[in-house]
Formats: structure tokens, C-alpha cells, sequence
């Protein structure tokens, strides 16, 4: 009995002996490792993107990061000093994956910069990490308000937050659409919710009578909802959600009889809502969305390039959030085109960007907003949803 | 008839071997054991090097990856373990006490501006009494009567942060403040007490010394008369309660453990990552540490180690596969219950209790199998 | 407040009805298996989601543009439920074949057969997330996006209770539930195999003594059990006219809830539980808001069970005649 637990106490410390010099041995690796970068002039540099590519919401992330590679493929095209490589990484929306994946950039790949983190809830999470690693990053879609309000320095996003969405919704709903009555409806999401919030302010401070509830996106039963809605009899409704269940809400209120002007944002701007709501249902439905897309009838001849470059190398229209994609991107390389190699001085390159992207004139104020803010809305007709013009501007047919 | 030797048979020197060491150590004296678990807990503080993080986790930051999902599934786990492996009630719901835990770290941080570690003993104390308060009027119901309250309470609990505005709704609470540091204290170029954002080793680190602590509670707990009554109430609450054995107040006492150990990792886990919402808290993931339990064999706290570090890790070590890999960890669940029921590391009460039949859990119905559908049944798939 | 309940008083009910039929029919199948293998079979809710799936399918299949009327609608209606209840009871036949059955044979522990089915149930959304539904919808890299379904009927309203409408496809559901209930009653109670599976349900070991082929009840109670969630699936399609991969899983918490809530084991207690559970549902939406809902259903069956600790009814097949 005793030698063999000498030996196995043997084993034990040989084991233990072996993990610490491995350990010496790596953090070693590290140590020469990052000594030899840095002073030498690199002639490629890494930009990451992030955001969630495989899961539920990657419909609106894999536009982005086509547009993003489609810029970085470009940028490369021109033989430039400095290359870029793009590394995606796959949070699938999730804050604790985006933190570790945060932490893998910088680290391992060490990056110098990031278009992502593609959602607002990650970004929270993430976005102190990027700042602490001095990371610049720009995010194509992540609309929450306060993101602005943290004081980051080396964070940015090209759109419009749903403090600029929600208000201009709210007012195209009252004034150009002329509703008296409204109907606000939220899907319990970071998002929905504070995007209805954000519209229920508005409309109230234009003395715009409310109804107000709440539903499970994972749900398929609307009827409480429904039957709510339908007692009050409003003008309008306004869904602050996913267009899944955007879908199966405005099949159920086209079925009981409602006939509220149905109104809805960028997470709902997805050919899944005419397909889950039925394209009878959908008809004349309106969606809000600080994005640009290219539709069949562009007429500006920048987006109607793009549109067709993004088509011939993805082979799928340019979809939400595609072009901000692309100019997140492109703000970076113009920076390192303008000769920045080190995070500190891209970030400082594109904190004076400003130029004329595809969605809008990229150019950020000190607190790493878009300075333009246009929300557009996009309507369904037909089974295909089209665009009906600048919030300010629109007019219902 | 033949296949069915064979099997046996052939499992003969798979069990072997975690035999003859469960016998040394049951023969070890206390120095021995000593220096196996300073050796254990030494291995433990070494596990976040670059050169293991490199096999191990290639895909994400193999030091935040230790500490969530890996070490805050292990304690979680390990609380689970004190109610399911130990006193035998079947919990659905356990993620109610890491989001009670969780969400009193980020109120009383944000809005009181506690310290960490008072918030830690608040937390505690806080999850503990919901455990009560949960446990008071349901804990006299039968094993599956509890199982769909609890998780009833689980989504309850979510669900509720999710309508009340005023703990942040969906958008949950951001801005959580990070244990106070103490800089300068330097280990293996590592600043261990220096909280900061990028570098998660302080909080593995942090997280190595609450399940040391907790094991060695629960282990103690186990052999006194608490765990002998835990155990009595598993095989038979209807014999213990005859014997004398106050059951309800030792479920009730083990529900309080359990939600105490659920909430201070819940505390730990938001001291660490600034902001949560309830979308954290779902079922999937009351689900997932209970198998981590039963896969690692409950009861035994070596086993359900192994089987949270299982669960944990191995979705992480194959992002590779990315989209397949909760295909495969599901197809692997239902095999490891196929070939291995009592677990990997079932304890030796536990593996003589499911031998017997009762398991605690009692088993399945219409188990008994027709004379002629025995051996039909066994040689798998004709 | 309550003035919302009252002003839509009857919407509330039949909307809530509707509801409360599917997951009665859902939580048949849940009861079942518990009544004899004492087993929450938590792939229930997959087998469910697989008789959408095979039910949208179908409509796929018949590439309806226009709402069918007459006898075409009529075998469509029964072709859904056909092919939706054939899927869904064959696998939830395998599942027992390969999920279940070996450990029954070990006399595992239950806790180990509820593992086991959580694992199958992830495996089977994933599979249907990654390869069958990009394969048999044509939809490649959307297998985890919402599929909306034709629509298979023209869903007007047929008559009116207290200012409610009820429209037909509401009508059908209803009916179709009850008379499943009532088809899943007689076999239970009238017929030999029936006989068997309460048999075994109150003691198993007796009942092999008494001749009874314990696998051969088991296997009958899972193809019955995975029927009924079949049938409920392709209602549910016709309702809903939307399904997912997963799609299963809150119907299925709910309806097991729901058998729970009537008394598990208990077939006509499903059925109870189910319609009182999507009343509850409704009538606490109306009341405190919907996003309330999952909250009231949960806390019901809290109370509920605090004072009757084995469900409204009371638990146990061989219960069901009384």
C-alpha cells in the first residue's frame, strides 16, 4: 500500500513540476512574442468583426460583415503598403462569448481594430474590454442609446441610435400618418423594449392617446394582445421587436379585424415578416430603419455600384445594414491608408474621418455618434418591401 | 444471452481502475490526503497558462473561458449537488439563485454602492432565504411535483426582472463595479488582486478559493449528521421520517445550501461582467448543470466536477464545429445515459443505491422486463 | 385593468380555449408516459415540433396559393393531420427505442432517463435547425429562422358568442381536440391494450406476472402519446401558420405544466389542466398585461398545487374512469 501511494504522490508532483514549467515556458513565448511586434512597420495589419454569425439574429449581421469584407477586398485591391486581413468573430449574440472573444483579439491575434460588436447588449460587455485594450471600434448596428453615454473613447457606431429612431418613428407616425390613437407593443427584448420606450415618450408628449402591452418572442399565441388591441380600436400600432414575431402579430390583427396602420423598426426589416405574417396581412405594413438599402429602384449611383459589387461577389442583395458595414469598414482603411498603424493613431484617424459613405456622410462627433442621422421607412408592397423615403420627408401613398 | 456476457465482461477493467484508487485513498492517511489536495488546489491556480489554454481552448481567451462557463458551472454544480446528489430532490429552477445572486450584486452595487464583499455575505444570506421561501410550501410535494414548481419558480424569477422596470426591464443592470482591488501584488507576473477588465486570471483565482471553500463545506456537511440524513431521505423519506429523521427541515436545510452556494456564485459572476439582463438566467442553463450532475455522477463532488468541466469545456473546444457542436453534446448526453446511467464517478452509496433499485430517484417505471424480452432488448438493435 | 377583461370577456375565453385545447393534446402525451415510466419525457415538446414540421410540410408540398374550400380542404385538413400525426408518433416511437428503452433495461435511475431526454431534445432541434429544414424546405443556412405556411383555409368568422367572434378554423380545433380526447378515453378504458397500460401504470411488476408484454405497452404509449402531439401540431400549423425548430419549447413546459396542473397520469386531467391553464393565461394577460403571462401560468400552478399536491384531479391512468 505505501510505495504505491509514494508513486502516485510521485506521479502527482511530476505532473504538477511539468504544468509549471509549461507554464514558464509559455508566459515566455508571450513575452517574445509581443517584444517583436511594435517597432518594426507591419505590412498587415488585423481588423476584427464581430457580431453573431451563426445564430438567430445573424440575418443581420452577415450583411455587414460582407460589406466590411467587400471593403477590406477593395482596399487590398489597390496594392497599398499596409494590408488588411479581417478575422471574424462569432459571438452569437452572446455577452460572455463577445468577452472572451474580446479578449482572444487582443491577445492572441492582437488586432487593431474592430467593426462590431454587432448588437447592443454584447457591446456593453465587450466594448470595456476593446477600450481597455485600445481597441477602435466601429459598429454597424447596435442602435441602443446608451452605449454613447459611457464615456468610450475608442468607440463608435455609423447609425443612428433609437434615441434618434424611436422619436422620428413616433413623429412620422403622428404627423404624417395622422394618428390619433396608437397601440405600443414591445417583445420584452434589450432592444424592442427600449425602442418602444423611446416611441411611447414621443407620442406622449404629442398628447397621443396609448395603449400599451408587452408579448414572448418565442410565443405563438398573440391573442391577449390581439383582443386588447381590437377593444381599444387604435389608428396605429407600433411593434418594437424582431420581425419573426412582428410576423405572427400582424397575421393575428389582419385576422381579428384590425385594421391599424401597422409600424414596426429595424428588427423587423426582413422578408421574414412577409413570409411569417402572410403577404395579404403585410400589405402596406411600414417599417422604420436608421439603415440604407439598396432597393430595385435606386436611383444614387455610389449605392446602385455597391449594389451590384456586393451582388457579384456574395451572390445575395446587399441586406440590412450592409452598406453600414461596408463604410464602418471602410473609415478604417481609409485611416490606415492615411498611414495610421497603430491602434491609438487609427483611432485618432477616424475620430476625424469624414467622407461620404455608401448610407450617409460618415463622421463621428467626440462621443463616437454618427453626426448624420436620417431614419428611413421602408414599406411593403406587393409581397416586397420597398423604400418609401426619408422619415422627414415620406409620404404615405 | 451471449452479448450480454460480453458486455460485462468487457466493462470489468473499465471499473477496475477508479476502484483500486477510490481504495488507496480510502486507506490514505491525512498528511497523504493533505498533499493530494494542496497539489489539486496548486494545479488549480496553474491552470489559466497560455501553453494548457492553448490546447485547451483555442477558439476564445482560455482564462475567461475557466471562469465562465467552466469554474461558475463547477460551483454551480457543485450547490446543485448538495440538492439533487445529496438530499435527492430534483431541482429545475436552480438558475432562480444564481439570478437572485447576480441581480442583488448589481442593485446594491449600482445603487447603494456596497462593497463586493459585503454584497457577497448580502447575497448570500438573500438567495439562502429564497430557497426558504420557495422551499416552505412546495418542499412537501412528491420528487416530479417539485421538479415543474421549480422550474415554474426559475422562469418566474426571470421573467419578472423582465417586466419590472425598475431593476432595468430587458436591459437588465449595466455598470456593475468590480471587487475592489489591491494592486501590486504580483504572482507569476500576474497582478492577483487587481480587478480590472482584461485579464480574468484574479477572478479565477477568486473563484478557486470560493469552491475550495464551498467544497470543503459541503464535504464536511456530508459526513456529519446533516449528510447522513440527506442520505436517509434519498433511499426512503418515508422510512426516515419514521426513524425519527425531521425530513422537511433537512430538505428545507439542504434548498437553503444549495441557494446559498447558487447565489454567491451568482455575486462572483456579476462582480465580474459589468452588466446583466435576464436573458442570462435561462432554463437551458438549469438544465445544463444538471446534467453536468448526473453526467458526472451526483453525489460525489469529484464526479460532478469532472461533469460541469465536461459540459462546460467540451462546447468549448469544439467552436470549431460551430454550428454542430450542441448537436453532438446532445447526442453525447443521451449516449453517456445510455452506456453509463450512474455517471462517470458515481459515488460508492450511490452506485450500491441504483444497483438496488432505488437510487434515490427511484426508477423508471415498468423496468421489469418479460423473461424473453431481456437478452432480445440488450443485444442492441437486430 | 379589469375593465379590459370584462369589455373582451368572451374574446379572452375562446381565444384562451384554443390555446388550452393544444396543450391539452400536448400534455396527453406527457401523462401517458409519466403514468407508466413515472418519466418527464422532455423530447415531448420535439415530438411536437416535428408534427408541425411534417403538417407545414405538407402544405408545402400541395403548393396552395389560393385558401382550398370544400372537399379539396377537407383532404388537405386530413392529410395534415395524417402525416403530421404519422411523424410525430414514429419518432417518438425511436426516441423511446433509442433514448429510453436501454436504460429501462438497466433500471437506471429516472434522474439518468431525464438527462437522457434533455439530450435528445437538444439533439433533435439541432438537427432540424442544421439539416433537416434547410433540406426539406429548400431553405440552406435558414434552418433557424421562423418558416411562415401558407395558408391552407379562408378564416372567416362563423358565429358570435357575447360580441366574439369564433371562426371556423378555431371551431375545427376545438372540436378535433375534444374528439381526440374522447377517442384517447375509449382505447384507455374499453379495450385490451388499454387495460394493459393501466395495468402497468399501477404496478408494474404485477402486471408482467399477469401476462402483460411490458415493452409492447410502452411502445403503444409513446406511438399514442407522439400521435396526439402530432395531431396538436398540425392544428397548431393551421392556426398559427408558423413553426420552428424550436418551436416546441414553451408549448411543451406549458403543457407539461398543464398535465401537472390537471394531475399527471391522468388523461382526462391533461385535458382539464390544458383549457383551464390557457384560460388562466388569457384572463391574467388581460388583466396585469401580457407580458405577465408565463408569470400567472407559473404562479397558478404554484397555488394549485400548495393545495391539492397532486393536481386538480388527482394523479394515475387507472383513476381516469372515476
Amino acid at each position: 500500500m505505501r510505495p504505491k501511494i509514494a508513486r502516485l504522490g510521485g506521479v502527482l508532483a511530476v505532473g504538477v513540476a511539468l504544468t509549471v514549467g509549461l507554464a514558464a515556458c509559455g508566459s515566455g513565448d508571450s513575452g517574445t512574442a509581443s517584444g517583436g511586434d511594435g517597432s518594426a512597420a507591419p505590412s498587415t495589419l488585423k481588423i476584427g468583426f464581430m457580431g453573431d454569425l451563426s445564430g438567430e439574429n445573424s440575418g443581420i449581421v452577415i450583411p455587414p460583415s460582407n460589406g466590411a469584407q467587400l471593403a477590406v477586398d477593395e482596399y487590398n485591391a489597390t496594392n497599398p503598403k499596409v494590408k488588411i486581413e479581417m478575422i471574424k468573430y462569432d459571438s452569437r449574440a452572446d455577452a460572455t462569448t463577445a468577452v472572451s472573444l474580446a479578449q482572444k483579439a487582443i491577445k492572441d491575434d492582437k488586432v487593431v481594430a474592430m467593426v462590431g460588436p454587432a448588437f447592443s447588449g454584447e457591446s456593453k460587455q465587450a466594448v470595456p474590454v476593446l477600450e481597455e485594450g485600445k481597441i477602435p471600434n466601429i459598429s454597424a448596428s447596435a442602435t441602443n442609446a446608451d452605449l454613447s453615454k459611457n464615456g468610450w473613447k475608442f468607440w463608435h457606431r455609423v447609425v443612428p441610435n433609437d434615441g434618434v429612431q424611436g422619436p422620428a418613428v413616433a413623429d412620422f407616425i403622428a404627423g404624417t400618418a395622422g394618428a390619433k390613437k396608437v397601440a405600443v407593443v414591445d417583445d420584452k427584448s434589450e432592444y424592442g423594449k427600449g425602442l418602444g420606450d423611446a416611441v411611447r415618450a414621443q407620442l406622449k408628449s404629442k398628447g397621443v392617446t396609448m395603449i400599451d402591452d408587452a408579448l414572448d418572442p418565442a410565443a405563438a399565441d398573440y391573442s391577449s394582445t390581439v383582443t386588447k388591441v381590437a377593444a381599444a380600436k387604435p389608428d396605429a400600432l407600433f411593434f418594437g421587436g424582431y420581425y419573426a414575431a412582428a410576423g405572427k402579430l400582424l397575421k393575428q390583427l389582419r385576422d381579428k379585424g384590425v385594421t391599424a396602420k401597422f409600424f414596426s423598426a429595424d428588427g423587423s426589416l426582413d422578408k421574414g415578416l412577409v413570409e411569417g405574417a402572410g403577404a395579404a396581412q403585410a400589405e402596406g405594413a411600414l417599417i422604420a430603419c436608421p439603415c440604407r438599402i439598396p432597393t430595385e429602384g435606386e436611383t444614387d449611383e455610389t449605392v446602385k455600384k455597391f449594389a451590384t459589387d456586393y451582388k457579384a461577389k456574395f451572390g445575395a442583395d446587399p441586406l440590412i445594414y450592409a452598406t453600414e458595414g461596408y463604410d464602418a469598414m471602410t473609415a478604417f482603411t481609409k485611416a490606415i491608408a492615411g498611414g495610421a498603424t497603430t491602434t491609438d493613431a487609427i483611432n485618432e484617424a477616424i475620430g476625424k474621418s469624414d467622407f461620404q459613405g455608401i448610407s450617409k456622410q460618415v463622421k463621428f462627433d467626440p462621443t463616437g455618434e454618427p453626426s448624420a442621422k436620417s431614419i428611413y421607412i421602408y414599406q411593403v408592397k406587393d409581397g416586397k418591401i420597398g423604400l418609401l423615403g426619408d422619415s422627414a420627408t415620406a409620404k404615405l401613398g | 444471452m451471449s452479448t450480454n456476457e460480453t458486455i460485462k465482461n468487457g466493462r470489468k477493467p473499465l471499473k477496475g481502475l477508479p476502484d483500486r484508487i477510490r481504495d488507496r485513498w480510502a486507506g490514505a492517511s491525512g498528511p497523504q490526503r493533505w498533499t493530494v489536495y494542496v497539489l489539486l488546489f496548486i494545479g488549480a491556480l496553474l491552470l489559466p497558462s497560455d501553453s494548457i489554454g492553448q490546447f485547451m481552448s483555442p477558439y476564445s481567451d482560455w482564462a475567461s473561458v475557466l471562469f465562465f462557463p467552466i469554474g461558475t458551472y463547477v460551483v454551480l454544480a457543485i450547490g446543485l449537488n448538495v440538492v439533487v446528489g445529496q438530499a435527492g430532490l430534483l431541482d429545475l429552477g436552480y438558475v432562480a439563485f444564481f439570478a437572485i445572486g447576480g441581480y442583488v450584486m448589481a442593485l446594491l452595487g449600482t445603487k447603494m454602492g456596497l462593497n463586493f464583499w459585503e454584497i457577497l455575505i448580502v447575497g448570500v444570506l438573500l438567495s439562502a432565504l429564497s430557497g426558504i421561501v420557495l422551499g416552505g410550501p412546495t418542499l412537501r410535494l412528491r420528487g416530479d411535483y417539485l421538479a415543474i414548481v421549480t422550474l415554474g419558480f426559475g422562469e418566474i424569477v426571470r421573467q419578472t426582472a423582465e417586466n419590472t422596470d425598475a431593476i432595468g426591464g430587458p436591459r437588465g443592470i449595466a455598470g456593475i463595479p468590480h471587487p475592489p482591488s489591491i494592486e501590486g501584488v504580483e504572482l507569476f507576473g500576474v497582478e492577483i488582486f487587481k480587478y480590472g477588465v482584461l485579464d480574468p486570471r484574479p477572478y479565477y483565482y477568486l473563484l478557486v478559493v470560493l469552491a475550495t471553500l464551498i467544497i470543503v463545506f459541503v464535504k464536511r456537511w456530508e459526513k456529519s449528521r446533516v449528510g447522513r440524513a440527506w442520505a436517509a431521505i434519498r433511499e426512503d423519506e418515508d422510512a426516515a421520517e419514521v426513524m425519527g429523521v425531521p425530513t422537511f427541515k433537512f430538505k428545507l436545510l439542504a434548498f437553503a445550501i444549495g441557494a446559498a452556494i447558487g447565489g454567491a456564485m451568482g455575486v462572483v459572476w456579476a462582480g465580474k461582467t459589468i452588466s446583466i439582463n435576464p436573458n442570462d438566467f435561462l432554463f437551458m442553463l438549469s438544465a445544463t448543470i444538471l446534467a453536468a450532475v448526473v453526467l458526472g455522477g451526483s453525489g460525489n463532488i469529484p464526479g460532478v466536477v469532472l461533469g460541469a468541466f465536461l459540459v462546460a469545456w467540451l462546447p468549448e473546444r469544439f467552436r470549431g464545429l460551430s454550428d454542430y457542436r450542441i448537436l453532438v453534446f446532445g447526442a453525447a448526453l443521451v449516449a453517456l445515459m445510455v452506456f453509463r446511467p450512474e455517471g462517470l464517478l458515481p459515488s460508492r452509496r450511490r452506485r450500491a443505491e441504483l444497483a438496488e433499485g432505488t437510487g434515490g430517484m427511484g426508477t423508471l417505471g415498468a423496468e421489469v422486463a418479460t423473461p424473453e424480452s431481456q437478452p432480445a432488448a440488450e443485444g442492441a438493435a437486430k | 385593468m379589469l375593465d379590459n377583461l370584462l369589455g373582451s370577456f368572451w374574446s379572452f375565453t375562446i381565444d384562451g380555449l384554443i390555446v388550452g385545447a393544444i396543450y391539452g393534446l400536448v400534455a396527453l402525451g406527457y401523462t401517458m408516459v409519466y403514468g407508466v415510466l413515472r418519466l418527464i419525457n422532455f423530447a415531448h415538446s420535439e415530438v411536437f415540433m416535428i408534427g408541425t414540421m411534417a403538417a407545414a410540410f405538407v402544405v408545402m408540398t400541395m403548393g396552395i396559393t389560393q385558401p382550398l374550400t370544400g372537399l379539396a380542404l377537407v383532404g388537405g385538413l386530413l392529410l395534415m393531420l395524417l402525416v403530421g400525426g404519422a411523424a410525430s408518433a414514429g419518432s417518438a416511437m425511436l426516441l423511446e427505442r433509442i433514448a429510453y428503452r436501454p436504460l429501462r433495461k438497466r433500471g437506471a435511475s429516472r434522474l439518468a432517463a431525464l438527462i437522457s431526454a434533455i439530450g435528445a431534445s437538444l439533439f433533435l432541434q439541432e438537427l432540424f435547425a442544421l439539416v433537416v429544414i434547410p433540406w426539406l424546405f429548400d431553405r440552406p443556412q435558414q434552418g433557424r429562422n421562423q418558416m411562415g405556411v401558407a395558408r391552407i383555409m379562408d378564416k372567416d368568422p362563423l358565429f358570435t358568442i357575447g360580441g366574439a367572434q369564433v371562426r371556423v378554423d378555431q371551431l375545427i380545433i376545438f372540436v378535433a381536440a375534444i374528439a381526440m380526447m374522447i377517442l384517447l378515453d375509449l382505447l384507455v378504458n374499453k379495450t385490451k391494450i388499454g387495460r394493459g397500460i393501466r395495468a402497468t401504470s399501477q404496478d408494474p411488476e404485477t402486471a408482467v406476472l399477469m401476462g402483460v408484454d411490458i415493452d409492447k405497452i410502452v411502445r403503444v404509449t409513446f406511438l399514442v402519446g407522439g400521435l396526439m402531439a402530432g395531431l396538436a401540431g398540425a392544428l397548431f400549423v393551421l392556426q398559427f401558420e408558423v413553426t420552428k425548430f424550436s418551436i416546441g419549447f414553451l408549448l411543451g413546459i406549458k403543457a407539461f405544466t398543464a398535465a401537472v396542473l390537471g394531475g399527471i397520469g391522468n388523461l382526462r386531467g391533461a385535458l382539464l389542466g390544458g383549457l383551464f391553464l390557457g384560460l388562466i393565461e388569457n384572463y391574467g394577460a388581460a388583466v396585469f398585461g401580457s407580458g405577465w403571462k408565463d408569470v400567472i401560468a407559473f404562479t397558478v400552478l404554484i397555488l394549485v398545487l400548495m393545495f391539492r399536491p397532486t393536481g386538480i384531479l388527482g394523479e394515475s391512468l387507472q383513476q381516469a374512469r372515476a
